[in-house]
């Protein structure tokens, strides 16, 4: 830099860097406040929420509240055997406390989650403890029953000590931590959530590709036909879009059932017998058909919005270069519709994995998905840090799926339209 | 090497797209082998369809195209080895300009050293050595044309269609572009057909030109035929400038026709009127027109000077002449005609030899 700059000066003397920088930020601030309202309801329905789940699915408050002195005498409790006198004496004193607020039936399930038989001894113990003379605990609280006197129950109680647990997410994927603290998986035929999530990855992975296979000859027509026909056929695309979900879904069970409409067409073609219709509902065939049907728009739209971009020349240029019309098809017009296949396959995929109306109503046992066992776990076993878990463990699931996604195609390749 | 005189012939061809009107009608052209060729029309006049026709996007209604004398109809467009410039260059947009280059040559199974020997040829031909890694959104329009041309020449085709190629640029790189493609086809030879609506294009480029309208070739000559002697009216009105007057024919003899005004009579060359009472449009080139003529002239009028438009290089003067107020004459700047003032009254002369007495239209 040779020439010499010269500091500018508005009119009232004010550099003008200075008083630029001013109504900059001026405009700065306007623009945030504008957005503000919306960043505002961001964090309160979505970060804030997604923060209590996370929050939720770990916490195990409970008993490290209900036993501070317990825990506290047992921090130097090796636990290869029986507890000294003082942990026995910290005990009584933190159940006398519970007894007092008739909060022992909430410990009493809590210890039971972890390990099973507690629940009859709590009872007793809280009989017996009214005749409990001073000192000497061990002795009296051994004496109530057998198990008292069995250190495994003692290195039960300790396990529950820490604030926080990964029990939940071990429980989501059919594991738990057993006596020795290390991570094993339960009896065979007690793992259900490991199956569900197969189950989830599967139907989401195959309703991706029936609707790519579907909506990739869809797109192409509406892209490439006369206008007054092809805005015919987005309409229809876009009617089950403006039906009710739940009107959709109960229409396929209409359509799906075994006395339903499909199954009478195939009796009278002749396809199948009468006493032999196939079971098409309350199945996984029930939540492909309806899933895909109703996620189908959601592969279309993208798509098309891309096709409509690629000029109808470059197939002929690829024709005309001596390419086969299947060769000019799949060098030219197919890399170009990839950012829309990327857009709809992970659209359809992230919507599928997590869909809960749909394979519930027409799911049956084997089409249910793991939204359903969330919704389950919310409204009926209560256990919400449980359904909190696996909420988490199915959003980070779409996480990673998002990051491969954005490390095989970029995700700024992606087009929504 | 014999020329082909019919390398391209089209036979009686009619296309309908919608079995009502007919966009291309009985068409018959003959186009030799190494000629560049240029359809030349107003648009809706069949120009294009009879490119896509010949490069097999779209098939005749009836009628037949010869392609170096076998019927190509049945021939789909990939087979028929005709290279193809698209208006909109229809560059892939997912592939380096190596790879565009090379698409024609991998679907033909050319083996790479040979394909790449082909590539730097057809790169340097339109000047773009260097550039074989650039992705065609990285390059300027007139780039990414010249790629389009090298891309439809690589695979030396027999013959090259042209649609427009030049009607996405400025004018400045259009004219350039222009020279550098008829340099292209002098240096190796190829035959091309060239469709524009551009007439100065045409006129530039070519070494024939059919001009459509309606549906036909109106008239089929070289540059310099077709400027200087249009056949019919709506030639001479499509290419170049021209001055009309209408009237009708009240006299004809030994190569020369009277030609009766509202007001007055000319002396025209009869074209395409053959008898006395036709009706007729007389048209003349405004080069053509003399001011102030000092040779012996046939035609000799006075008019009086309604605009005078400063040109830089010439002058266009707009006179009544004859009753026709729309009378243009292009005066070179270097002579000093100090007469041309508004409003001035001025003697026009020319030979009746170049006013073309055509069809009414």
């Amino acid at each position: 830099m040779s020439s010499e700059t010269k500091q500018i000066l508005t009119t009232d003397g004010i550099p003008l860097e200075v008083s630029l920088k001013k109504a900059e930020r001026k405009n700065k601030i306007k623009a945030f406040l504008l957005v503000a309202p919306l960043l505002l309801f961001l964090i309160i329905t979505y970060v804030f929420p997604i923060g209590d789940m996370l929050l939720r699915s770990v916490d195990d408050k409970m008993v490290t509240q209900m036993l501070p002195k317990t825990f506290k005498a047992m921090e130097n409790w090796d636990g290869q055997e029986l507890p000294e006198e003082e942990v026995f004496a910290a005990f009584h004193e933190d159940f006398l406390k519970l007894v007092e607020e008739k909060r022992e039936g909430k410990l009493s399930t809590q210890l039971n989650y972890t390990k099973n038989g507690f629940k009859s001894i709590i009872k007793k113990l809280r009989r017996a403890s009214k005749k409990f003379e001073e000192g000497n605990y061990k002795e009296q609280i051994m004496s109530v029953h057998k198990r008292w006197a069995d250190v495994e129950y003692w290195r039960a109680i300790k396990r529950r000590a820490p604030e926080v647990t990964s029990q939940k997410y071990l429980k989501a994927m059919d594991m738990y931590k057993n006596e020795d603290g290390n991570i094993v998986s339960v009896e065979e035929d007690r793992r259900i959530h490991r199956v569900l999530w197969l189950r989830t990855l599967e139907i989401a992975f195959f309703v991706t590709v029936f609707c790519f296979l579907m909506a990739y000859p869809i797109a192409h027509l509406l892209a490439t036909l006369p206008m007054k026909y092809s805005n015919l056929l987005m309409i229809c695309v876009l009617l089950p879009f403006w039906t009710s979900l739940l009107v959709r879904t109960a229409s396929w069970m209409i359509l799906l059932q075994q006395q339903g409409v499909v199954n009478d067409f195939f009796v009278w073609t002749g396809l199948v017998a009468d006493d032999n219709r196939p079971e098409m509902m309350y199945n996984k065939t029930g939540s492909y058909v309806a899933m895909t049907q109703i996620l189908l728009p959601f592969m279309v739209l993208p798509l098309y919005s891309v096709m409509k971009t690629i000029s109808p020349s470059l197939m002929r240029a690829g024709k005309s270069l001596g390419g086969t019309p299947f060769v000019a098809f799949w060098k030219v017009y197919f890399p170009l519709t990839i950012p829309g296949i990327g857009a709809g396959c992970l659209l359809v995929f992230i919507l599928a994995i997590g869909y809960y109306i749909t394979p519930a109503l027409v799911g049956g046992a084997s089409g249910t998905l793991i939204s359903n066992q969330i919704a389950f776990h919310m409204k009926s076993t209560l256990d919400w840090s449980f359904a909190s878990a696996m909420g988490l463990m199915l959003l980070s699931g779409v996480l990673v799926i998002y990051w491969l996604y954005n490390k095989i195609v970029g995700i700024d390749n992606i087009k929504l339209g | 090497m014999s020329k082909q005189k019919d390398f391209v012939k089209f036979e009686n061809v009619d296309k309908s797209y919608d079995g009502k009107v007919l966009v291309v009608k009985n068409l018959q052209l003959d186009i030799a082998e190494g000629e560049f060729i240029t359809m030349l029309g107003p648009s809706g006049s069949g120009k294009t369809t009879c490119l896509m026709m010949l490069a097999g996007f779209e098939t005749p209604t009836n009628g037949e195209i010869y392609l170096g004398g076998k019927a190509i109809s049945s021939i789909p467009p990939h087979k028929r080895g005709i290279g193809m410039v698209f208006q909109n260059y229809a560059l892939f947009p997912h592939m380096t300009v190596y790879e565009n280059l090379a698409f024609p040559l991998r679907v033909r199974k050319i083996p790479k050293d040979e394909a790449d020997k082909k590539i730097d040829k057809a790169l340097s031909m339109v000047s773009l050595q260097g550039f074989a890694s650039r992705m065609p959104g990285q390059l300027s329009g007139g780039q990414q044309q010249r790629v389009a041309v090298a891309r439809s020449l690589v695979f030396d085709p027999q013959l090259v269609l042209m649609d427009e190629p030049l009607g996405a640029l400025d004018k400045n790189l259009r004219e350039s572009m222009q020279y550098e493609i008829k340099h292209i086809h002098e240096s190796i030879g190829v035959t091309v057909v060239y469709v524009t609506h551009d007439q100065s294009e045409a006129l530039t480029m070519s070494n024939r030109i059919a001009v459509f309208n309606d549906g036909k070739v109106q008239q089929l000559s070289s540059p310099d035929e077709l400027y200087e002697k249009p056949v019919n009216s709506f030639v001479a009105e499509f290419i170049g400038e021209n001055n009309t007057f209408t009237g009708e024919v009240s006299d004809i003899s030994g190569g020369k026709c009277k030609v009766k005004l509202a007001n007055a009579e000319i002396m025209a060359n009869p074209i395409s009127v053959k008898s006395k009472g036709e009706r007729t449009k007389v048209s003349l080139r405004p080069e053509r027109a003399l001011i102030n003529p000092k040779d012996k002239m046939d035609n000799i009028h006075n008019g009086k000077i309604e605009e005078v438009i400063y040109h830089g290089d010439h002058t266009r003067v707009r006179i009544n002449l004859l009753g026709n107020s729309e009378f243009i004459l292009k005066v070179p700047n270097s002579s000093a005609n100090l007469d041309i003032k508004l409003g001035n009254e001025i003697k026009i002369g020319w030979n009746s030899e170049d006013a073309r007495a055509l069809d009414p239209k």
